[in-house]
């Protein structure tokens, strides 16, 4: 009976949370005792990519989250909350400032008709969202990664193919040289030297 | 001869692995920029000293910045910047772990984690009316065992649960029609007093129940004297406040719910002068203090309820309020000036003649006046009372003082700086010693032979610390002397408590500084406030024995009328040369392209009155200036009744106690928007000093395009009255934005074009042919940004051959604003995903390099973004011709590369503005971006084309020399061999062969 007893609030505490992420639309706007609604919105990092990337200038108490471009900021609470009040009904703009994440802008309408209603879509690849939590699209990575140091990467490179090209030039030509027929180097020489110009093929073999 | 062809080839392969860097790598932070961070003007502090973990000091200022510093360097721990429209009312500490703020005009409340800044909650307060806002934090009241906060904010009390800020209750006062100006709650009660005036006269207290709210008692009194709304809490039954007329002093008892009166003249007191008394703000139990022309006044109040002087001060002082001591007593810190010494006494709240400590402090002179001051107590080894205090000077700066000494202070005037010019170094003067060039040049080979480890991956781990090390503290950035690439200058910036600092661009650190006195608080003058910066002499001829000086442009109030001051400061030595108070006011300054014999620019200062000065008063000056009279115009912007008008002198002003640098000036042209549809929001001209190159454009089928580049082109963005607020506030169909780039010479509309369905804020860039601009379109729901670019059209037929053998081409037209142009505008749209605070673009010192925008984000970033991106001749699927010209496909929006954020990893907090400078190399650019933080650091759009990095390695390429020469060295030796053997083997075969043959062969072998 024990472990059954114990175990109840931890029920209660899981449906209390599943109730909430299927009424956090209705939630996420509601008349306040102003003027206007308050819009309450959360923004999660996930894990997998909050890893690397929150270094110490990534941490959640640092991020900002704006209304309309600056005419309200606000920051996160420890859970990642974050809410605008007094907000008119009407069309809106949320942002959200996080060093090292890049977010999509949010438009948020909230309806006049149907006190408390929002709706919320992404701006940058117009995805609905069911519920205003707030993801980064990608993270970012203000720095150049120092490529290991790799032969590919030399020959790759201007001065690795002028490499290459020299060495064709300095173990393939003269192995080309040697496969050309004496007599037939002779002739050419032969009429080389009656025409009096002295050609690449003559000075090559010099070379060597 | 073949190993000898592989060690060049490694050799080759080495060098080609040390290509040139795109953007910045991880550890070339700090190379060639740097960062620093600020908090403002201290508004509260709050010390939390009592665990022995960090001493700290949580402050808020001026710039609506959070921060808690270390109470042993001044270094922030955290630090939030609040919005900018989100001013801080208070601050406190709450339970001992979190920091409470008051902001917004008392609407938000929120609560931050004390070690590491975390926002625990927020919690907004609704009223119905503004009010004053006051923030209480009892320290050992509870409710329900909880901690509560009364906050009085919006006419309404609230008590708010410090654990996690639900109001608990609310008591309206709105209703009351009392005007609330202190909430008291005294030692170990429950009750809470609300004291506040209705009408100017009558005095009301409320005594308020802790617990839930509920209002116990309700007293009112009225005083036939009046009251001006000023009160100084004597203790928890006493108020002092000053009556109508301000020359007398009332002390209010309540005692039990009794309101008595006891007026007393200050003139008795003091039987001395009279004047216009002012409570200064202070919480010490027993005294209040007054100020009185320029006199404070220290007053207590004795047992038997008397006021009686206690000290007349009359230097400038500072009171902190008071803090208990653990043996009951009550502190407090006075900060006085005499001369350059500040004297700071701590004396206990009972005993005036005996100080608790008695300092005396030499202050460096430019900080000048202490404005406010706090204390803090701690207990030293031998049990006494040792007090460290925080002083917040004139000029900003936050110092903190304990035994005898300045421990630490911060420049914070530089987060909130109001403008920003450059000057030039001095010349190197004298020679270089030669053991001073031998061991810097050991010194550089065994720097390179480090940085070479490093590259070729030999190094251990202390070696990179000491690489990183040697290429973060170069020497060579941070001297004082001109460089050839001109990345060496003085930043000279202006603060806004009249304060110039100059800053070194190489480390960012202060050179000189200086507390301008014409821009201090004085009689003449009681509230004076900066402009502008402006280049006012640059020596090219006498470089050598010539210093740079700069202009300083204030005036003496807000509003635009007021009388102006100006002032010349010496850029190398920090000296004020010269200042001037003006009798006319400053509505605007036109630098003019002409300097005299000494070099000094000529300035022309607009007043509101329309009347041009010029400085300086010189006759040269004057007979420059006449030369060139007919050809100078300028323009004002009038935005609140949306008229652009443009003007041009006319002659020497009428009227007597004229000088002849004043001249009058005449309207040339006026363009009027309708007020009722357009507003102007937005107005960007040229930067004067901007420098172009090329005056055409060769396009992708060999045709050319004149670019109409004129310096006197502005660019107005208008919005519909509707659509001025913010986003949100109006539907698409009403909001449009209208730009127009006007002829400031002649108010001729080049080009206008409407954005439907679009709102400001509208921000903008002009440089060269083209416009840049920002705003926001709302049927999308996405920020925008626009291009314009101009192109002359009278020009084109210039292409035509014959027209330049028969001698009908129109080049040696001159290029007159008079003259009717045919312009051609081309533009085009993209999607910005970022909202933006400020626009700036590149700009090098001849204008060949290809341009880059620099886009402050509100995210507080500054984002490099090619102009390439933002080009009109962009199209979905370019020819082949013009993707060679290097025509990006469009896109819908404009990519936002994370590696192009020029700021990378850092936030130029609370983002002002954006700067570039010129260097002398014509690839680079100095960017200067400024807000609560400053940043600064260099960039090349087009990549260093014209010198190696800082990264090239010398030793690399040394060795490599050093290698081809053993290589070919050791090739010739080879061959020598290899011949003298082939000769041989020749030799005998001689015998064999046949001599033709051998004639053959041996020009072969050669």
């Amino acid at each position: 009976m024990a472990p059954i007893i114990r175990s109840k609030p931890a029920i209660a505490l899981l449906f209390v949370q599943f109730c909430f992420s299927v009424i956090s639309l209705a939630l996420a706007g509601s008349s306040g005792s102003g003027n206007g609604f308050t819009i309450n919105g959360r923004v999660r990092i996930p894990q997998s990519i909050g890893v690397s990337g929150l270094g110490q200038s990534g941490k959640l108490s640092n991020v900002k989250v704006r209304l309309n471009g600056g005419q309200n900021v606000t920051f996160l609470r420890p859970d990642g909350y974050f809410s605008f009040h007094n907000v008119p009904a009407g069309t809106h703009l949320i942002e959200v400032d996080a060093i090292g994440f890049f977010f999509s802008p949010v438009r948020v309408d909230v309806s006049a008709r149907h006190p408390g209603k929002i709706q919320a879509a992404l701006t940058e690849n117009r995805r609905g969202l069911a519920e205003l939590v707030l993801e980064p699209l990608r993270e970012e990575q203000y720095y150049e990664i120092r490529e290991p140091f790799s032969i590919m990467s030399i020959v790759k490179s201007p001065m690795g193919l002028m490499v290459g090209f020299m060495v064709i030039v300095v173990f393939l030509m003269p192995k080309l040289m040697e496969n050309i027929d004496p007599e037939e180097m002779r002739r050419a020489q032969e009429e080389m030297r009656n025409q009096g110009v002295p050609s690449l093929s003559s000075l090559l073999p010099r070379a060597s | 001869m073949g190993t000898a062809v592989r060690i060049f080839l490694i050799l080759l392969a080495i060098i080609s692995s040390a290509t040139v860097a795109f953007s910045l790598y991880e550890d070339q932070v700090g190379l060639m920029d740097w960062h620093q961070r600020y908090i403002g003007k201290v508004k509260h502090a709050v010390f939390h000293t009592q665990k022995t973990g960090r001493k700290r000091v949580v402050v808020s200022t001026e710039e609506n910045v959070i921060a808690s510093l270390d109470l042993r360097h001044g270094e922030i721990f955290w630090r939030h910047v609040l919005g900018s429209n989100d001013a801080i009312d208070g601050m406190d500490i709450a339970l001992g772990k979190y920091v409470i703020t008051l902001s917004s005009e008392g609407s938000t409340l929120r609560a931050w984690n004390l070690p590491d800044g975390q926002m625990v909650w927020e919690s907004i307060l609704h009223g119905s009316k503004p009010s004053k806002s006051l923030l209480l934090v009892p320290t050992n009241l509870k409710v329900d065992k909880d901690s509560v906060i009364f906050v009085f904010a919006k006419g309404c009390l609230h008590a708010v649960s410090s654990i996690d800020g639900d109001v608990l209750w609310k008591k309206d006062f709105a209703t009351e029609s009392s005007e609330v100006q202190q909430v008291i709650q005294p030692p170990d009660s429950d009750v809470i007093y609300v004291l506040g005036f209705v009408g100017s006269s009558q005095f009301d207290i409320y005594y308020i129940k802790a617990k839930d709210g509920e209002l116990l008692k309700h007293r009112s009194s009225t005083f036939s004297g009046g009251f001006v709304r000023e009160i100084s809490v004597v203790s928890s039954d006493m108020v002092v406040a000053l009556d109508a007329t301000r020359t007398s002093l009332v002390k209010v008892t309540f005692h039990d719910g009794e309101i008595s009166f006891q007026p007393t003249f200050i003139s008795e007191l003091l039987e001395t002068s009279s004047g216009k008394a002012v409570i200064l703000p202070s919480a010490v139990t027993g005294m209040v203090s007054i100020k009185l022309n320029f006199l404070t006044i220290v007053l207590r109040v004795t047992d038997e309820g008397k006021l009686e002087v206690v000290e007349k001060i009359s230097d400038a002082t500072a009171i902190s309020d008071a803090i208990s001591l653990s043996t009951g007593q009550q502190a407090f810190a006075l900060v006085q000036h005499e001369g350059s010494k500040i004297h700071v006494r701590v004396k206990a709240g009972h005993d005036w003649n005996s100080d608790l400590l008695r300092e005396s402090i030499h202050l460096d002179n430019q900080r000048g006046i202490a404005h406010k001051v706090f204390i803090n107590n701690y207990i030293r080894t031998d049990r006494t009372h040792g007090f460290r205090a925080l002083i917040v000077m004139e000029d900003h700066s936050l110092l903190l003082l304990q035994q005898g000494e300045i421990v630490w202070s911060r420049e914070d005037g530089l987060a909130s700086i109001i403008d920003v010019t450059t000057s030039e170094l001095p010349v190197e003067k004298q020679g270089v010693s030669v053991a001073k060039v031998e061991h810097n040049l050991f010194e550089w080979l065994k720097g390179h032979m480090l940085k070479l480890k490093g590259t070729l991956m030999l190094a251990n781990p202390e070696d990179v610390v000491a690489i990183q090390a040697l290429r973060l503290k170069s020497s060579e950035k941070s001297k004082m002397t001109r460089d050839h690439n001109g990345f060496r200058k003085l930043l000279i910036v202006l603060t806004r408590a009249g304060k110039l600092f100059a800053l070194h661009t190489g480390d960012g650190r202060v050179v000189w500084s200086l507390l301008l006195l014409s821009l201090r608080q004085s009689e003449s003058c009681p509230c004076p406030i900066g402009i502008n910066l402006y280049q006012w002499q640059i020596p090219h001829q006498h470089a050598m024995d010539e210093n740079p000086s700069v202009l300083v442009v204030g005036r003496c109030g807000l509003s635009s009328d007021a009388p102006g001051v100006v002032s010349f400061v010496d850029t190398y030595t920090g000296k004020e040369i010269n200042s001037l108070a003006l009798v006319h006011s400053i509505e605007q300054v036109i630098p003019l392209p002409f300097t005299d014999s000494t070099e000094q620019r000529l300035h022309l200062l607009i007043d509101a009155n329309n009347h041009a000065h010029l400085y300086p008063k010189i006759p040269e000056a004057s007979s420059i200036f006449h030369r060139e009279f007919s050809n100078i115009y300028y323009y004002s912007v009038d935005s609140d009744n949306s008229i652009i008008r443009g003007y041009a002198l006319k002659s020497n002003c009428a009227g007597e106690d004229v000088d002849e640098y004043c001249f009058d000036t005449r309207e040339l042209w006026s363009v009027v928007f309708p007020v009722e549809s357009e507003k102007i929001i937005a107005t960007v001209r040229r930067k004067l000093n901007e420098v172009v190159h090329t005056q055409a454009k060769v396009i992708a089928d060999q045709d050319v395009m004149y670019k109409y580049i004129s310096k006197n082109l502005l660019f107005v963005a208008t919005v519909s009255p509707k659509a001025i607020g913010q986003i949100g506030s109006a539907s698409p169909e009403e909001s449009w934005i209208i730009v127009y780039i006007i002829d400031t010479v002649t108010g001729r509309i080049l080009h206008r074009m409407t954005h439907h369905g679009s709102q400001g804020p509208v921000h903008a860039v002009f440089s060269e042919n083209w416009v840049v601009y920002h705003y926001f379109n709302l049927r999308a729901h996405r920020y925008e940004m626009s291009v314009i670019e101009i192109y002359d059209q009278s020009r084109a037929d210039n292409k035509d051959i014959w027209k330049f053998v028969l001698g009908k081409h129109n080049l040696t037209v001159p290029i007159s604003s008079y003259s009717q142009p045919e312009v051609v505008t081309k533009s085009q749209s993209y999607f910005f995903s970022h909202s933006v605070k400020e626009i700036a673009v590149t700009s090098t010192a001849m204008g060949i390099t290809s341009k880059q925008l620099l886009i402050g984000t509100s995210g507080d970033q500054v984002l490099a973004l090619d102009k390439r991106f933002l080009d009109p001749r962009r199209s979905l699927n370019p020819s082949q011709a013009e993707k060679e010209e290097g025509i990006i496909p469009l896109t819908d929006s404009l990519p936002i590369i994370p590696q192009s954020y020029v700021t990378h990893s850092v936030k130029v907090e609370g983002l002002r503005s954006i700067i570039t400078v010129p260097a002398k190399l014509e690839s680079t650019t100095l960017l200067f971006a400024h807000g609560v933080d400053l940043f600064f650091t260099r960039l090349a759009p087009s990549r260093t084309y014209d010198s190696l990095t800082e990264d090239f390695s010398y030793a690399l390429l040394l060795i490599t020399i050093v290698a081809l020469v053993a290589a070919i060295y050791v090739t010739w030796i080879l061959s020598e061999r290899k011949e003298l053997r082939e000769k041989w083997r020749f030799n005998s075969r001689k015998k064999i062969l046949s001599a033709p043959l051998l004639i053959f062969c041996l020009p072969n072998l050669r």
